[in-house]
């Protein structure tokens, strides 16, 4: 294949350099959300709700203002008014208008000179609640009688007869199940539950915020999308956008709960009010309670299968519980479902399902991971019924290029198989597994996305290349963005600096979400370059006085295309930089656009458990990842992603979960009792990183953030399942849930 | 608030005597500072007893006892040879605590003060017999560590009195000691369940025996009935399963977010059985 041959003669890509943000970090350098501080700057709390729900009657604010130090306080009446759809959500959420929805929820904030005093003046605000009737279950909040969380708040999708909390339906598929049911020698049939789990990143969100009286701003906030921030908080506060320039500190994880905005309304706010800078540091209790977690979900799900290991029919019904607002990734669970399988007759309904629970946010593949649970431990079940080897039946199943989606499309060139074939061939596989141990196997997809994006590429004076990028480093991206510039122009990784520019830099950039940035801003950026190039070469055929097009670029210099061009030595790029300013001015390359061609990914894991038959603990002792990448450009950081796909999937299917108590309010809104793996609990993590090229990028890059979490609770759950010979068809497995399963087993 | 740093016991103790609002004794601070910060307790006194001589000291006396200072952490603790090799369940169930941050400062006195019935030393001193040295307006008095916690967070010190150190008896000849919690992490977590056997054998005959359960009761238990089974065999499986009942039939836990009664109670018995065993094995070593 021409293409893969074209992209295998690299120099830089593929290598595995230090990351240009490292020593920052390691040396406490690094400056996060909270790291900044500006002349005359108030703390900033919030006051939340201790109800799930409950009708604000009344707001009494005079004793906190009265109080020493306090210099503002706000509450709803001091952002916009009239907004509509996303941004009326989103305001809703930050600060409560009539009710308060969930416990945690915003209903008031203050800013003092210190925050003991901020801290101090928030007890002093009177708030009178009525509390309501609540619903924090996914099922509960779908059953006739159960309180409605919004009236009208369901759109047309959604089949007539339906409880209100019930907002949004996809329905999608081929064939006829019903058909391929009955072909099938054995269909299973289960029901499969998920809880609310967050993505736990160490840095709480945090933020700097002035806005004068001028209406003009500054924003430094941790956030994976510096863009949507400047645009929601102008929306919010009834602001021009251009007013408003937002800079993306560093960043202290984000898995997707950094995309959206909780607190840089809140601050500035208060700043308007105030006419001082505002700094808000979420507590921890705060991130849990108030941020968003990922949809619980409940699902049922039925595949047939024919003795010989073909799936003939499959159906999944997912309900996602996203709090208390629309917006639960009902529809990327219904269509990743069934992603990793061609398959005849298929169809997936999902529900969007509103509870008082916060407003749920994106975590890694939002959706995917919860279908490949109930999906993949079915065809585990099917397996294990009619005798069959796992790998062998989902190769047997398996999408390939040209086969149909079943969600509609059919596929571009995609890398399952290989996976497949990949992960059978690795020793982990065939090794002997120990007594009272099981093993588990899946596959998981992710669509993957490109987004609007902008980079610029500025030539210095001595030759080296500053490229400004406006996509958040969430995963060592800068060092990525550095290799595909220096591989472009031939210099040397050194000789490239990567920075996240502010909103006023760039044009408008997309998130990084959606695994975009290798891919989206990597792109960006090889164009940029070769536009740099491009003037690089004008510059040497100027010089040389040949046309543009006789003049080639390689090894980092101009040189003539061919004998008939002329007979000139090569022109590095010092060369021509120290003498831009004399040659026609500085020398900056740039791409804008909204790439199409970001290239799904698929994963298969392998995952070994133990489970301790007499306490129900479970032991992860072994753990092998199997993903497409497209092409790893910087394949450290490619299996880092890998790795910490799987570390949170071990935490979403052992221990993690959102708990709620009768009353509504959550019970562990702290690392002590929201139990993320610490190191002692995981095994090495093996990765392979499987390389179809995707067609859609220059060097064939795949984003590979997110399919990583994609198999962990199906692969887990299947290992947990064979160890403890009984199928655990309800997460997080804790200790009490395997043990009660063994009892009810005996 | 007021901050001090008396430098005796009985300077602190008249100072926690004489406060009218809330007091709080300040050793590692790995409770009362997370107490602090999370606006759950706000001190009017913290009473500092870190600059009290000798608080950090760990002295074997001569008759083989132990007196362990009321600030001695854990890191301290873990690193201290003799009385590993006479009581490593104290030592380990000390060091189960937090992370290495957190056992350069945690203390036995402070794990027993807190009155949480999940403290993991705790189950490992009852076992051990341990004592406390406790300094009052009434003058100083030793008490059984299980006569300390009363309910969960509250204790049976009264106003004024402050524990100044940790006795454990003379280990002997043939003794061993053992403690094991359960928690669904390997680290970082506070126990489910928690159990603490102390025993002593001649040969392969067990002679005595004490056996503790955190996490099961509003405080921590010591459950005569377990150590019972034990004394007299030589650690069969008719004894195990004996120790297993008389643990599960002491416990009275909640439901709560950390696990049910049934696992509390399950667990209970086997995590007595399991470290019955570890502490049968040290006493044989």
């Amino acid at each position: 294949m021409a293409f893969d041959e074209e992209t295998n003669g690299f120099k830089v890509v593929g290598t595995r350099p230090d990351r240009p943000d490292g020593i920052d970090k390691v040396t406490g350098r690094a400056r996060f959300g909270a790291d900044v501080t500006a002349p005359g700057m108030l703390h900033a709390v919030i006051i939340r709700s201790p109800h799930a729900h409950a009708r604000i009657v009344k707001i009494n604010a005079s004793r906190a203002e009265a109080a020493n130090g306090v210099k503002a306080v706000v509450t709803r009446a001091d952002f916009a008014d009239g907004l509509e759809g996303e941004n009326w959500n989103i305001l809703e959420n930050l600060m409560a208008g009539e009710r308060a929805l969930y416990d945690g929820h915003a209903v008031a904030a203050i800013a003092a000179t210190s925050s003991l005093a901020a801290r101090d003046a928030a007890r002093l605000v009177e708030v009178e609640y009525e509390v309501l009737p609540h619903v924090t279950d996914v099922d509960d909040a779908m059953q006739e009688g159960a309180p409605v969380i919004r009236e009208g708040a369901a759109d047309g999708s959604v089949p007539a007869g339906m409880h209100p909390n019930v907002v949004r339906c996809h329905d999608s598929g081929h064939g006829d199940p019903e058909e391929g049911f009955a072909e099938a020698d054995l269909v299973i049939e289960e029901r499969f539950t998920t809880e609310a789990t967050h993505q736990g990143y160490i840095e709480p969100h945090a933020c700097l915020g002035t806005l004068g009286p001028d209406g003009r701003g500054e924003l430094w906030c941790c956030t994976q999308g510096h863009w949507n921030v400047q645009k929601v908080c102008a929306a919010l506060l009834d602001v021009e956008t251009s007013k408003l320039r937002v800079t993306a500190s560093e960043i202290g994880g984000g898995f997707g709960g950094k995309t959206a905005v909780f607190i840089e309304p809140v601050a500035l706010a208060l700043s308007r009010k105030a006419n001082r800078p505002v700094k808000l540091v979420m507590p921890r209790a705060d991130v849990f309670r108030a941020t968003g977690p990922t949809a619980s979900t409940s699902m049922d799900v039925k595949i047939g299968m024919k003795k010989d290991g073909t799936i003939s029919g499959a159906s999944g019904v997912f309900r996602c519980q996203g709090g208390a607002f629309p917006g639960a990734p009902m529809e990327f669970t219904a269509m990743c479902a069934f992603a990793p399988y061609a398959l005849r007759h298929v169809r997936q309904i999902g529900f969007d399902v509103m509870t008082n629970r916060p407003k749920q946010a994106a975590y890694r593949a939002p959706g995917s991971p919860m279908a490949a649970f109930a999906v993949e431990s079915v065809i585990d079940e099917l397996c294990n019924r009619l005798g069959l080897d796992p790998i062998d039946v989902r190769l047997k199943n398996a999408s390939r290029e040209g086969t149909k989606a079943s969600f509609g499309p059919s596929w571009d060139r995609i890398g399952l198989v290989e996976t497949l074939e990949a992960a059978k061939e690795h020793p982990h596989f065939s090794a002997p597994l120990a007594e009272g141990a099981g093993r588990g196997i899946s596959c998981g997809f992710w669509f993957n996305h490109a987004g609007e994006t902008a980079v610029q590429l500025a030539l210095s004076e001595d030759g080296t290349v500053q490229l400004s990028v406006g996509t958040p480093d969430i995963g060592g991206s800068r060092a990525s963005m550095c290799m595909m510039a220096a591989e472009e122009l031939g210099v040397p990784y050194d000789d490239v600096r990567t920075t996240i520019a502010d909103t006023a830099t760039l044009g408008y950039n997309e998130i990084s979400h959606g695994s975009r940035v290798t891919y989206a801003s990597g792109l960006a950026t090889i164009e940029a370059a070769r536009d740099t190039v491009k003037k690089l070469c004008k510059r040497a055929a100027d010089k040389w006085g040949i046309d543009a097009e006789a003049v080639e670029w390689r090894d980092g210099c101009a040189i003539p295309s061919g004998p008939n061009a002329g007979d000139f030595d090569p022109m590095p790029i010092k060369e021509i930089a120290s003498r831009m300013g004399q040659t026609g001015g500085p020398i900056v390359g740039h791409f804008e656009a909204t790439p199409e061609g970001a290239g799904v990914s698929f994963a298969t894991h392998i995952v070994d458990a133990e489970v301790d038959r007499e306490t129900g603990a479970t032991t992860v002792t072994r753990y092998t990842v199997v993903q497409d990448a497209g092409k790893a450009i910087h394949p450290s950081y490619v299996e880092g992603q890998y790795q910490g796909g799987a570390a949170q999937g071990i935490g979403w299917a052992l221990n993690e979960e959102y708990i709620y108590d009768d009353d509504g309010r959550l019970q562990n809104a702290g690392f002590l009792d929201y139990r993320i793996p610490v190191a002692s609990d995981l095994p090495m993590i093996d990765t392979v990183i499987v390389e179809v090229p995707n067609p859609g990028h220059p060097y064939g890059v795949r984003g590979v953030g997110e399919t990583s979490i994609c198999p962990p609770l199906a692969a887990i759950a299947n290992a947990v399942s064979n160890a403890a010979g009984v199928r655990m068809q309800d997460l997080p497995m804790r200790p009490s849930r395997i043990l009660g399963a063994l009892k009810a087993r005996s | 608030m007021r901050y001090h740093t008396p430098s005796s016991f009985e300077d602190a103790s008249a100072l926690a005597a004489a406060a009218t609002g809330v007091t709080r004794f300040l050793a590692g601070g790995t409770d009362v500072l997370v107490q602090l910060r999370s606006d759950l307790v706000t001190p009017d006194d913290l009473i500092d007893i870190k600059q009290i001589a000798g608080v950090r000291d760990i002295t074997r006396r001569d008759d083989g006892s132990w007196r362990i200072g009321a600030a001695v952490s854990g890191a301290e603790l873990a690193e201290h040879e003799a009385l590993i090799a006479e009581w490593p369940g104290v030592v380990e169930a000390l060091e189960l605590i937090g992370s290495t941050q957190i056992q350069a400062r945690c203390t036995l006195v402070g794990n027993l003060c807190n009155g949480s019935p999940a403290a993991d030393s705790v189950p490992a001193m009852i076992a051990a017999g341990a004592t406390v040295s406790v300094v009052g307006p009434e003058g100083a008095r030793e008490i059984t560590v299980e006569g300390v916690p009363t309910a969960p967070g509250v204790t049976s010190l009264g106003p004024g009195e402050v524990v100044s150190a940790v006795n454990l008896p003379p280990r002997g000849k043939g003794g061993g000691d053992a403690y094991l919690r359960f928690i669904p992490r390997t680290e970082m977590d506070i126990a489910v369940v928690g159990a603490g056997v102390s025993l002593s054998r001649e040969g392969d005959t067990i002679t005595a025996a004490r056996v503790a359960l955190g996490a099961v009761a509003p405080t921590v238990l010591l459950v005569e009935e377990a150590g019972a089974a034990l004394v007299g065999s030589t650690l069969d499986d008719a004894a195990l399963a004996t120790l297993a009942r008389a643990a599960e039939a002491a416990c009275r836990p909640i439901s709560d977010k950390r696990g049910t009664v049934e696992f509390r109670t399950h667990v209970a018995g086997v995590l007595a059985r399991r470290a019955a065993r570890i502490a049968y094995d040290r006493a044989g070593a």
